[in-house]
């Protein structure tokens, strides 16, 4: 069995802030799927925001020292060689600090006067790995060791995967990406594919797989994201999707959001579910769909996954 | 960098006679047609320093008009008008009656990235764009941006208590935008949200806004960033030439 491997069965849990609200079944199934998994996972004690989509346009290097200090507490005080965020846009923040932080002299110097008067160990490049909950749970577990402990297969589930912006670009904040076979595409991600698939479902040739929601403008210029997530959705449809599978929080509430916006300001209604696939891993290892937090999403799939056999 | 735009040359820079002779020679027809002449009073050579000088804008001069940013772009997608490549094209050559005719448009940007992964010269033009509307502002060309009204109301709560809290930072970006909370849109996500929370997480959600989530301990980091983002502000406000009077001179004697 996989469990040989050992790799990330005991890592850092930094969820973030969206996994605390409008993201909290991303957190809940997460967390159940560690544990039926028997990984563990450590929250990072009194974390702080990353700096999320907005801090950087203050100043770059002020959302760079945010992520550090989460780095920094995960690495230094708590002991860990790797912390795993869900959240695409908390593990695209530290993932940049992590390489701004070993390129940027100018950035070093910001994070260490920041980190002296704010009290803490200054993080240094090298210090710990970031790695995402698909890394996570693809090297711990594997897609051999999902298929063994399938008990529901998801066969019959239509699947369009949906990466988002911030897990593939830029590429240069990813070195362990298009290292060829076995490493994750930037141009082509597949991790939630191969996930996915090992645990029954029919994944779906899906062209917008890295697509833009509109996420940074979800409620700043929400005409432009309406128009983005519902060509996201109707291609989903057309492709043959029942499901659409997220991995990040703030994607997911962007394609909820504004399937609702589209089907009440423009009369565009589309009929497809977006699930975590965290979501769709545990349904498919048997866990209840109540402890996945199937019944907090804002689109309701509970049908869906009744007619399906899955709930 | 000899880009022919077609756009550039807008009808009311054409100039037009029916009947033209010039030196006795009647040249009616093609050759009465002409582009009205650009001086060199009509370029600002600092435009493009001024840029690079903000967050994100440092590494314009790379560009060498390829194109791959507007090509991937994802808003270009949506609004053909929108056009990162002769934006960048317009702050190098400093024409800014030009660029500010997009003015409302630039800060449109959504951040996905695609033009930083594509684009072969390592330009950043995500971050061009954000300096670019980030220019704008501080010039007094446009208002502050939605876009960046959000990022403030955002930011400022984290800078406070180091985390946020979702329904703050909606309700404190309404206000500051001057929009109806009561959108049908939102009512309708509240009231599908609400049908299926289990009462447990309703509460632990409105305590939430009472209880605000806070990083412990976050007083002297909040200092030390607020202190920093002070620097940074004035910073900028000098690279731009739009020091308070004073400033400058205290500075040159030391």
């Amino acid at each position: 069995m996989s469990e040989a491997d050992g790799k990330y069965r005991r890592v850092a849990y930094y969820p973030g802030c969206a996994l605390e609200g409008s993201g909290h079944a991303y957190d809940r199934s997460t967390k159940a799927l560690g544990k039926e998994l028997g990984l563990d996972l450590v929250e990072v004690e009194n974390w702080n925001c990353c700096g999320a989509m907005e801090v950087k346009n203050i100043d770059p290097k002020l959302q760079t020292y945010l992520s550090s200090r989460v780095m920094s507490i995960a690495a230094s005080e708590m002991g860990f060689d790797t912390v795993m965020a869900p959240c695409n846009g908390c593990y695209h923040n530290l993932k940049k600090a992590e390489h701004d932080l070993a390129e940027d002299p100018a950035t070093v110097a910001v994070v260490e006067r920041l980190s002296e008067k704010a009290g803490h160990e200054t993080y240094k490049a090298g210090d710990i790995e970031t790695i995402h909950a698909l890394d996570w749970i693809r090297e711990a577990i594997g897609e051999d060791g999902i298929r063994e402990r399938v008990k529901n297969t998801l066969s019959g589930l239509k699947i369009a995967n949906y990466y988002g912006c911030m897990y593939t670009r830029p590429r240069h904040i990813f070195p362990e990406k298009d290292q060829g076979p076995n490493s994750e595409s930037t141009y082509e991600p597949h991790f939630m594919d191969d996930l996915l698939r090992a645990a029954g479902a029919e994944i779906v040739d899906y062209p917008l797989k890295t697509a833009c929601c509109g996420g940074a403008h979800t409620l700043s210029d929400c005409d432009t994201s309406t128009k983005l997530v519902l060509n996201l959705l109707e291609a989903a449809e057309a492709c043959g999707a029942d499901v659409i599978a997220t991995e990040c929080p703030t994607c997911h509430s962007g394609l909820e959001m504004h399937q609702i916006r589209a089907e009440t300001r423009y009369g565009r209604k589309t009929g497809v579910k977006m699930l975590y696939f965290t979501q769709l891993l545990g349904l498919a290892l048997g866990i209840r769909p109540r402890k996945l937090g199937i019944h907090e999403n804002v689109s309701d799939s509970r049908a869906l996954l009744k007619e399906k056999g899955l709930a | 960098m000899p880009i022919h735009e077609k756009s550039l040359i807008r009808p009311e820079n054409i100039i037009s006679h029916e009947n033209l002779e010039i030196d006795g020679i009647d040249v009616s027809g093609h050759w009465s047609t002409f582009i009205k002449p650009r001086v060199v009073t009509d370029y600002n050579e600092d435009t493009e320093e001024e840029i690079a000088a903000l967050p994100g804008g440092e590494f314009i001069h790379r560009c060498w008009q390829c194109g791959s940013c507007t090509n991937s772009c994802t808003v270009n997608a949506l609004d053909p008008e929108f056009n990162p490549r002769y934006w960048i094209y317009l702050a190098r050559l400093g024409m800014e009656d030009e660029l500010l005719r997009d003015k409302d448009r630039i800060w449109q940007c959504v951040s996905c990235n695609k033009c930083t992964y594509s684009c072969p010269r390592d330009v950043n033009p995500e971050g061009v764009m954000k300096a670019m509307s980030h220019w704008l502002e501080l010039k007094g060309h446009t208002p502050t941006s939605p876009s960046m009204q959000f990022d403030e109301e955002f930011s400022g709560q984290v800078f406070e208590t180091g985390r946020i809290e979702e329904g703050r930072i909606i309700r404190g970006f309404f206000k500051r935008t001057g929009q109806n909370l009561m959108q049908d849109w939102l009512v309708e996500l509240v009231k599908r949200l609400i049908r299926g929370l289990p009462v447990k997480l309703l509460m632990t959600m409105g305590l939430a806004n009472i209880f605000r989530p806070r990083t412990r301990g976050w007083g002297p980091a909040r200092e030390a960033i607020e202190e920093y983002v002070a620097e940074r502000k004035m910073a900028d406000r000098k690279a731009l030439g739009l020091d308070e009077p004073g400033i400058a001179e205290q500075e040159s004697e030391q």
